[in-house]
């Protein structure tokens, strides 16, 4: 399956996405969900909220971030069954995999994880690559967000612009959008830039 | 207050410090002998000469007998918890930088179970004159030994006399950070209230050692008879050598009598003071 | 990316200029840290003075205060310890400032010896304790609500306390302040009990103007310094009495000692008794005034589940679910846990229509204690020692049973 003919995961009993970002420190996972919650709670209109996992067990193995978006005030804000799982290490594959839900939606950086071959619901995107080709391979979460929207819709890309013009660095601003709408375009259509 | 007034009340027959002791906590609880009283008249006169308004005074002290001076001075006063003299004043002093934050409190509150912050707050120089009153011993609870009980000084926790080494308390203070060290005993009358005036117009951690008898508890394990038997050991043994570098070496030794206790004004140096991270 | 900003805090090597132009309300709509909600509402409350030893999982109000402090003029202070941070914030408050700490269990146990101090000396301040799981060092990481009774009795001795209870980021701001306000009014220790998952969780908090922000001013003495001798002690009829700062000009005199009106120690069975019946009584009397809570569909409810924090969340999920399958299920939300809201629970059992009483919590029982000491009825209790919340299935089986 590609990334354009993935389905949206949405979570039938409720109008409420869980979405869990695992990878390894320094890839930027907490940043990627909370501009997720931030373009979700104060651009879009809906409720959010971000948790990570702290101390040694985000040190070193696999790192994770969760973002719970609902049309309703979230109560309990962890993910109990993920409607999309992304992953940019092999650990937080291995790991988090088995919360995903059945028929969720998975999106791995194709050059970072190697996912089973029978995964059915999944997007394999180049992210790195993709990054690199937009200017910095550090936006390689930016560019996986893209994807996570753009296959999704779990919030609008107008939400996002203003999550990342709102709580980035002016001179890496520019670079960010191109790494979202990177990312949005190749969930849409499956095309490099 | 100036020298006018000071004669004039001096004349209406009021001692000038007068107004700057608790009338209405007298008597104190203090025991015949004991060397607090002195050390609290040198404070308030040393207010007094300070040129510092008396409202900007402000007394801080701990647990113990020397914990109880705060109680007895007529500016505003914080007797503490045990060993928690010296945040407790920090506290005060960061948020007020104008106030002339004093701590008054004995041996054993600020070296023993306030030790952590002594060495604390002479590393960050806060800006705060401390008096520090070393009788030995844990007075008020009847004379048990502690850090500063010179070896082989009986207690009634070491009643074959303590064993453990002491703290030298100014080399202490000079090696932690701060900028102003001195030991005087209650006989140095003089010398101490004018260490304790330069402290006060000094900013920075200022630490003033003063040796004080304790006849009632230190006193009576140790065969030094009465307050006044301790001042003469203090005139015979007392060498003053202001400025001296070597304090390391000046540790007190009461059983030995052929060593000196070495006074005076030790260090007086100029080091960033402490502030809280303001603009 | 690694290098950019999170997204509620200010830029952390922002140019002076810029600097100095971060207002002290930063008012607006933030998707914020529940410690730095915490600390954002300090600042909003007027927070003078900080001074904190940092611990997980409260580094976060510290860090957070340690760059926003110095932009607004307060003064920040990491100290060597905890018996040294909640010294230095009594301190600071007899000198007029607002002043706070922040810790989690094994820093508060430290800070009990001077939480006494401040009872009894009657010094405002307030102390937000991130609770982990416990004993001793525990998950330092991982959530807890097993401090609730170390906070009612952890210090020696009686004396009245108040602690409230946030259940999101933004009551972490809001309770912030209003801890604040009754550390004033009534010249107390005020807790912040937060945990972990309340602290750790990212959520949209709204931030008022500034002058929407409540303030309740500290009761002062009514005469110029030197009129006549100041009674730092003598209380008014809501036993609270008026209190003067170092450098004022009263010549205030205070002491965790037993003391007189005037603040002098004065060694009696009677005037120890005295004081400490106040102390306890200024919180016990003024109760109805202090007590928070919030009640979700309790009007029929013959299940009543009594919860706070992070599992008043898993709660209100579990309530929101019964409800929907037909069972006459409520919430009671304590806000503050202390003073304990009985009233409202005396009356919910004087009502008559509740069967029983459902008391999840992450410690093995401490609330429920307090509820069944008020009733006879069932208390169905669900306990886990920490290191994660309970999930509204885990409350809905317990509502069901």
């Amino acid at each position: 399956m590609n990334a354009a003919t993935a389905g949206a995961a949405r979570n039938g009993t409720a109008s409420t996405w869980q979405i869990r970002i695992g990878g390894v420190g320094g890839q930027g996972i907490v940043l990627a969900s909370k501009l997720l919650g931030v373009a979700a709670s104060l651009y879009d209109g809906k409720e959010a909220v971000c948790t990570q996992v702290y101390g040694p067990e985000a040190r070193g193995g696999a790192a994770r971030s969760d973002v719970v978006i609902s049309e309703e005030p979230v109560d309990y804000p962890f993910v109990t069954e993920a409607d999309v799982l992304a992953v940019l290490f092999p650990e937080a594959y291995s790991k988090f995999r088995p919360r995903l839900r059945p028929g969720g939606l998975l999106i791995v950086d194709s050059q970072l994880v190697k996912a089973a071959d029978d995964e059915e619901n999944i997007i394999r995107i180049p992210a790195t690559k993709i990054a690199d080709a937009v200017g910095n391979r550090m936006a390689r979460n930016v560019v996986i967000l893209g994807c996570l929207i753009g296959s999704t819709g779990v919030v609008s890309r107008e939400a996002m612009v203003e999550a990342i013009r709102n709580n980035m660095k002016p001179k890496i601003v520019e670079l960010n959008i191109r790494a979202l709408d990177a990312g949005i375009r190749f969930a849409e259509t499956g095309e490099l830039p | 207050m100036s020298a006018i007034d000071i004669t004039l009340k001096t004349a209406a027959n009021e001692h000038p410090i007068d107004h700057l002791l608790r009338a209405d906590r007298l008597p104190h609880i203090l025991c015949p002998g004991c060397g607090i009283g002195t050390v609290i008249h040198g404070y308030a006169h040393a207010i007094a000469a300070s040129g510092i308004p008396e409202d900007n005074h402000v007394c801080v002290s701990g647990i113990g007998c020397s914990g109880r001076a705060a109680g007895y001075v007529n500016v505003d006063s914080y007797h503490s918890t045990h060993g928690r003299a010296l945040p407790f004043a920090l506290g005060i002093a960061v948020h007020r930088p104008e106030l002339k934050v004093t701590v008054i409190s004995g041996d054993g509150d600020l070296s023993a179970i306030g030790g952590n912050h002594l060495i604390h707050a002479a590393r960050r120089n806060v800006d705060l004159t401390v008096i520090c009153i070393n009788n030995f011993n844990y007075g008020m609870t009847g004379g048990q030994v502690g850090p500063t009980t010179p070896i082989g000084a009986r207690g009634t926790t070491a009643p074959e006399g303590a064993v453990e080494a002491p703290f030298n308390l100014p080399y202490l203070a000079k090696a932690t950070g701060a900028v102003f060290v001195a030991r005087w005993t209650i006989l140095h009358v003089r010398e101490f209230q004018d260490a304790v005036l330069r402290a006060m117009q000094k900013k920075g951690f200022c630490f003033i050692e003063v040796l004080a008898p304790c006849p009632t508890s230190f006193g009576k394990s140790n065969k030094i008879g009465d307050g006044l038997h301790e001042v003469e050991i203090y005139r015979e043994r007392c060498r003053i050598e202001n400025g001296a570098a070597n304090i390391e070496d000046f540790d007190i030794d009461l059983v030995d009598e052929t060593k000196p206790i070495v006074v005076g004004n030790f260090v007086d140096i100029e080091r960033k003071i402490f502030q809280a991270h303001k603009r | 990316m690694v290098e950019t900003l999170s997204a509620d805090r200010p830029p952390a090597r922002i140019d002076d200029e810029a600097r100095r132009t971060q207002p002290r309300v930063r008012t607006g709509v933030h998707f914020m840290l529940g410690d730095h909600a915490c600390a954002e509402g300090a600042l909003a409350a007027g927070l003078d003075f900080f001074a904190g030893y940092p611990i997980t999982p409260s580094t976060e109000i510290a860090e957070h205060l340690a760059t926003r402090m110095p932009e607004v003029g307060a003064s920040f202070v990491q100290m060597e310890d905890e018996l040294a941070s909640m010294a230095a914030i009594i301190g600071a408050s007899a000198a007029g400032a607002r002043s706070l700490t922040a810790t989690s269990g094994p820093g508060f146990s430290l800070m009990m010896e001077n939480v006494g101090l401040a009872a009894m000396m009657e010094v405002p301040c307030v102390v937000a304790n991130v609770q982990r799981a416990s004993p001793s060092t525990g998950l330092p990481t991982m959530v807890g609500q097993s401090d609730i009774l170390q906070a009612r009795w952890g210090s020696h001795g009686d004396y009245g306390i108040i602690a409230y209870c946030p259940a999101s980021p933004q009551e972490c701001f809001d309770l912030t302040v209003e801890a604040f306000n009754a550390a004033d009014r009534y010249r107390v220790p005020v807790f912040i009990l937060m945990d972990e998952i309340v602290g750790h969780m990212t959520e949209r908090v709204i931030i008022p103007e500034a002058s929407e922000i409540p303030h309740v001013p500290r009761k002062k003495p009514d005469f110029s310094p030197g009129a006549k001798r100041f009674l730092g002690y003598a209380a008014d009829d809501d036993l609270v009495p008026p209190i003067a700062h170092a450098g004022e000009g009263y010549k205030v005199h205070m002491t965790g000692l037993t003391h007189d009106e005037k603040g002098y120690p004065a060694m009696s069975p009677d005037t120890h008794h005295q004081l400490v019946n106040r102390l306890v009584d200024k919180i016990r009397l003024n109760a109805s005034a202090i007590e928070r809570y919030e009640e979700f569909e309790l009007d029929d409810a013959e299940v009543v589940v009594v919860s706070f924090g992070c599992t008043a969340r898993s709660a209100r999920r579990a309530v929101r679910e019964a409800r929907a399958a037909g069972i006459k299920c409520g919430l009671l939300r304590l806000i503050t846990v202390w003073p304990f809201p009985e009233g409202r629970i005396r009356r919910l059992v004087e009502a008559g229509k509740v069967q029983r009483f459902v008391v999840p919590e992450i410690n093995l029982g401490q609330l429920r204690r307090e509820v069944e000491r008020l009733t006879n009825l069932p208390v169905r209790r669900l306990n886990h020692a920490g290191g994660s919340m309970p999930k509204p299935d885990e409350i809905l089986e317990l509502i069901r049973s």
